[in-house]
């Protein structure tokens, strides 16, 4: 049931991805990409990551990719659809690159053994005990409480960043 | 189930990179960036099956600088629409000397 | 926090020395160099301040003038007070120490360590300062002498517009001397080694808007580094040979370490005295010191007569265990220094400049010097060398009251002539009495006429010589017979062209001009008392080390004179294993000359000869008739030669710095211009025609860019994975 569930979000996911990359329109291609993301979730959610599954579907699918959205409505973009694709030697050569990769990445990742503790007892004993998401929350605020504070800090600065570019100048 | 996500994740990286390569408009090349982040969330997840929590951790923090690099993005792209009254990145080929 | 550092020991460092040295407490002996730089502080920035002023008031287009209406600006009132006064505070603060360890038996150097300097490897150097009977003399010379020719130079530079500056200057000069001779290792004895030379190139310059002046500095600078270069190799050697600097262990081994009179150390005490020879103005590299007198007379008096130059001595004194290793290398020492001795006075004898006098007199007293510490007397070349600073200092800071009264003279009438110029004075005495007086006893005193400071340690000097000749082993016995002989000949020359400086300057007829006699006068009490100190301690400072022999016969008053050896076996403790070495290897010293005669026969022979010369050049330059320089004939034959020093200048320009010109000359013109830059603008064009191949992958499309980092990525991958 569960491998069926799996197979069925990836293979969403990966048309989705196909939809984004091809899609003449960015409002179709943005689209296409919360669908990638939401299955996305649904593999998160197979692999016992509630929290982090909950957390893709209300910031990504929800607050960035409105972002996106409003950012497309505000310039007007969906009629451009002049010269976007490359077309020609270097379509072709990107093509052969990624293949590569993607043979690369699959036969390294897929092919051999993974070896590595039991991860998942842990995770799974610290759900039983403190919930989703206090497994989660307990390292955060444990062994990563510095980075975590400074991920605060680079929001902070994100939004100044945004607002000082985005400002229209007045001179 | 983990092996196969590390494939997913693999192919979901290179429709990405693919995306970045071929495509000319900034939203869309910038979308494409996005999936790719994605991709590499999803493997880490997939590790944290045989490593621990701490992979799921590492995502939390990817999606976290994936907002701020949105939002700087996005101004960017804002501020070169104003000034190009376009996003292609045809037109900006200031990137040399 | 630095200060407190700074002035409390770290306890650790200091417990463990002063386990071993009886009950020595220092008592804050980083004060004693800490002071010298609040006044360099002070000083510094009031000089500051007053060349922004200077500056601002040249803008506005007119000129800085001291004594305005407002009265002088406290930027040339309060180094009156900052400068000796913290030589003032210095020397308290030395003599405090000088009596603690009057009360102890100190047997080992005390060293306290403030922190860690250097630390590479196994190389530490700790900032350190040694304190022990040698530094404490050489610490109570500095700030006592010093502070004396401070206050004097508050009376000879109170109009110069660089006032403060020459402060600053004066202050961290003796700073840098006390880092000298308190560092507790060859490091940092040369810290302050570097840092003397500094200030006096700053000083000898102080005028430097004068190019001669200014050349003079640069030529005593370039000098002193061919010096530093034999100290530097010395060091080097050390190192490898012991693996540390510090003085206490590398003494402290060396009798074991190094074969008595082995290659190794020979080579360091020869290249040691390079670097002593080059400070200490010794031949070859003796030719700065006289330019050096370009400098304000009180900076020869502090710098190049009483402390500076004789850092050289001080040196082989400190290293005096590794020089009674070395028979050939102390050989070549007293070799050197007898010859200086005698050549500079030969110089001497013919110049007309006071002060170029004075200087090679100086080079000639080095020479002294260094025949004492190169024949084993450790104590009397140390001995000279005090001496030598009161008297020596004494002559300069009166040549300095002379120039100031003759200059002050030739101003009120507007005349050009050569303020230093012995030709132009004459009959001074009836001007300025009490300059004369104390002059005299100087000049007496550099004779060598008993019982002035002079006779004792110049004496001693010239015994020591005859008696390490005469010992059993000894290794020379022939060249240190002509060694005494060339020494007391010297002597001799010493008595005569002093006598003449003090006839010329201060008797017979007056040479200055009628208008300008009435403007003669005597300096003022600033100036008169400090030379009075000098007197002083010029006639009774050689009193403390009057030998056994000299003490009980009719020389020393048949034991009336207190003192004894007291100097001898107060440094006992630091020249001990240098003596022990001495006797080990060479035996008893000789007990006569080496033509006969006992040390009481000799020194009495001596003194009489060096009187006898005295009157009867009193006599015969008295009987001259002087020309006043502008009016004078140059000097023919033999005269000549020595009139122009032996024209050892011109020698070393035309074999020295000619050819380095000219080769300088080729090096820029051929090798720099040509083949170096042409190598440089070679590579600059490969560099560009690799760039424009490079720039034709900049399309300036993102794009373009991503796929060649994905390519990249590939690669890496492909290098990981296979």
């Amino acid at each position: 049931m569960i491998d069926i569930l799996f197979y069925v979000f990836a293979a969403v996911a990966i048309g989705g991805s196909v939809g984004v990359v091809a899609s003449k329109s960015p409002v179709a291609s943005l689209l296409f990409m919360v669908v990638t993301l939401a299955s996305l979730a649904g593999v998160f959610v197979l692999l016992e990551a509630h929290f982090l599954a909950a957390v893709q579907v209300i910031v990504y699918a929800g607050a960035i990719m409105v972002l996106f959205l409003f950012v497309i409505m505000l310039l007007n973009l969906g009629h451009d659809y002049q010269k976007d694709l490359r077309w020609g030697l270097a379509s072709l050569l990107s093509f052969a690159v990624v293949g590569l990769l993607a043979g690369l990445l699959s036969t390294r990742l897929g092919g051999s053994a993974l070896g590595g503790g039991a991860g998942a007892e842990v995770i799974d004993a610290a759900i039983r005990e403190q919930g989703a998401v206090g497994a989660i929350a307990q390292p955060l605020f444990t062994t990563y409480v510095v980075p975590f504070e400074i991920t605060g800090i680079l929001l902070l600065v994100a939004i100044v960043g945004a607002l000082v570019l985005a400002k229209r100048h007045v001179e | 189930m983990i092996t196969e996500s590390l494939v997913l994740s693999a192919l979901l990286f290179v429709l990405g990179t693919f995306g970045v390569l071929i495509r000319r408009n900034a939203i869309i090349m910038f979308l494409c960036i996005e999936l790719q982040l994605n991709a590499v969330n999803l493997s880490f997840v997939a590790l944290s099956r045989l490593w621990g929590i701490d992979g799921q951790v590492f995502v939390f923090f990817v999606m976290t600088v994936a907002a701020a690099e949105a939002a700087v993005g996005l101004a960017i792209i804002i501020s070169i629409f104003r000034h190009y009254e376009t996003v292609n990145v045809n037109n900006f080929n200031l990137l040399k000397w | 926090m630095h200060v407190t550092l700074w002035m409390m020991p770290l306890v650790g460092a200091q417990e463990t020395h002063a386990a071993e040295s009886a009950a020595f407490e220092p008592f804050f002996p980083g004060l004693v160099i800490l002071l010298p730089l609040i006044g360099f502080a002070i000083n510094g920035l009031l000089a500051l301040r007053h060349a922004t002023a200077s500056a601002a008031a040249v803008r506005a287009g007119g000129e800085l003038v001291l004594d305005g209406p407002t009265g002088r600006p406290p930027t040339h009132t309060l180094p009156s007070w900052v400068g000796p006064g913290v030589l003032l505070a210095a020397f308290v603060v030395t003599l405090v120490n000088f009596v603690r360890m009057l009360g102890v038996e100190l047997h080992e150097p005390v060293v306290v360590e403030y922190w860690t300097w250097m630390a590479t490897g196994t190389f530490h150097v700790a900032a350190a300062l040694q304190l022990d009977q040698l530094s404490m003399v050489m610490m109570l010379v500095v700030t006592g002498v010093g502070f004396l020719i401070h206050v004097f130079s508050v009376g000879y530079m109170r109009d110069d517009p660089g006032y403060p500056r020459y402060f600053a200057y004066l202050n961290l000069f003796v700073f840098f001397m006390l880092v000298l001779v308190m560092g507790s290792s060859y490091p940092l004895m040369f810290v302050g080694w570097e840092g003397v030379g500094l200030c006096s190139y700053l000083l000898i310059g102080f005028w430097f808007s004068d190019r001669e002046k200014s050349d003079a500095g640069k030529k005593a600078f370039i000098v002193n580094r061919i010096g530093d270069f034999g100290f530097l190799v010395a060091m080097f050697l050390l190192f490898v040979t012991f693996g540390t600097l510090d003085f206490v262990p590398v003494f402290g081994d060396s009798p074991q370490a190094l074969a008595y009179g082995g290659g190794l150390v020979t080579a360091i005490t020869l290249f040691l005295f390079l670097g002593a020879a080059g400070k200490s103005a010794q031949i070859p590299l003796y030719v700065w010191l006289p330019d050096a007198m370009a400098g304000p007379t009180p900076v020869s008096a502090l710098i190049h007569a009483a402390t500076m130059v004789t850092a050289g001595v001080y040196m082989v004194a400190r290293s005096s265990v590794l020089f009674a290793l070395s028979p050939a290398g102390s050989a070549t020492v007293a070799g050197i220094g007898v010859l200086t001795a005698l050549f500079a006075a030969t110089i001497a004898l013919k110049q007309n400049d006071i002060k170029k006098v004075l200087a090679y007199s100086t080079v000639s007293q080095l020479g002294y010097m260094f025949v004492g510490v190169g024949v084993g007397a450790y104590a009397a070349g140390i001995f000279h060398l005090m001496t030598h600073a009161f008297f020596k200092a004494l002559l300069f800071l009166g040549s300095g009251a002379v120039i100031h009264a003759m200059h002050h003279a030739l101003h009120h009438t507007h005349s050009h002539e050569d303020p230093q110029d012995m030709r132009n004075m004459g009959g001074l005495r009836r001007h300025m009495p009490i300059t004369a007086a104390v002059m005299w006893i100087a000049t007496l005193a550099i004779a060598g006429i008993w019982p002035f400071a002079g006779f004792f340690s110049k004496d001693e000097i010239i015994w020591q010589a005859a008696a390490f000749g005469g010992a059993e082993h000894a290794p020379y016995p022939g060249l240190y017979t002509a060694y005494w002989v060339i020494a007391l000949a010297a002597a001799m020359l010493t008595a005569f062209y002093m006598t003449r400086l003090m006839v010329m300057t201060f008797h017979g007829s007056n040479r200055t001009g009628s208008e300008e006699e009435r403007h003669l006068h005597e300096a003022p009490a600033v100036m008169w008392v400090p030379l009075a100190v000098l007197a002083a301690l010029s006639l009774f400072g050689g009193w403390i080390n009057v030998p056994e022999a000299i003490s009980s016969s009719i020389l020393g008053l048949g034991g009336g004179l207190p003192m004894g050896e007291w100097l001898h076996h107060w440094l006992e403790p630091v020249t001990a294993s240098a003596h022990q070495i001495q006797e080990a290897n060479l035996g008893e010293l000789g007990h006569t000359a080496p033509v006969g005669g006992g040390e009481v026969l000799w020194a009495l022979l001596s003194t009489a000869a060096a009187g006898l010369v005295v009157l009867v050049s009193v006599r015969v330059v008295g009987g001259w008739k002087v020309t006043p320089a502008a009016r004078d004939v140059a000097p023919t034959g033999f005269g000549k030669i020595l009139y122009n020093k032996w024209y050892v200048d011109e020698l070393y320009d035309a074999v020295i710095v000619r050819p380095v010109v000219r080769v300088s000359r080729f090096c820029w013109k051929v090798v720099d211009a040509g083949i170096i830059d042409g190598l440089v603008n070679a590579v600059g064009y490969l560099a560009r025609a690799f760039g424009f191949v490079g720039s034709l992958f900049q399309t300036g499309t993102v794009n373009t860019y991503a796929f060649i980092l994905s390519l990249g990525v590939l690669f890496i991958l492909g290098a990981v994975i296979f």
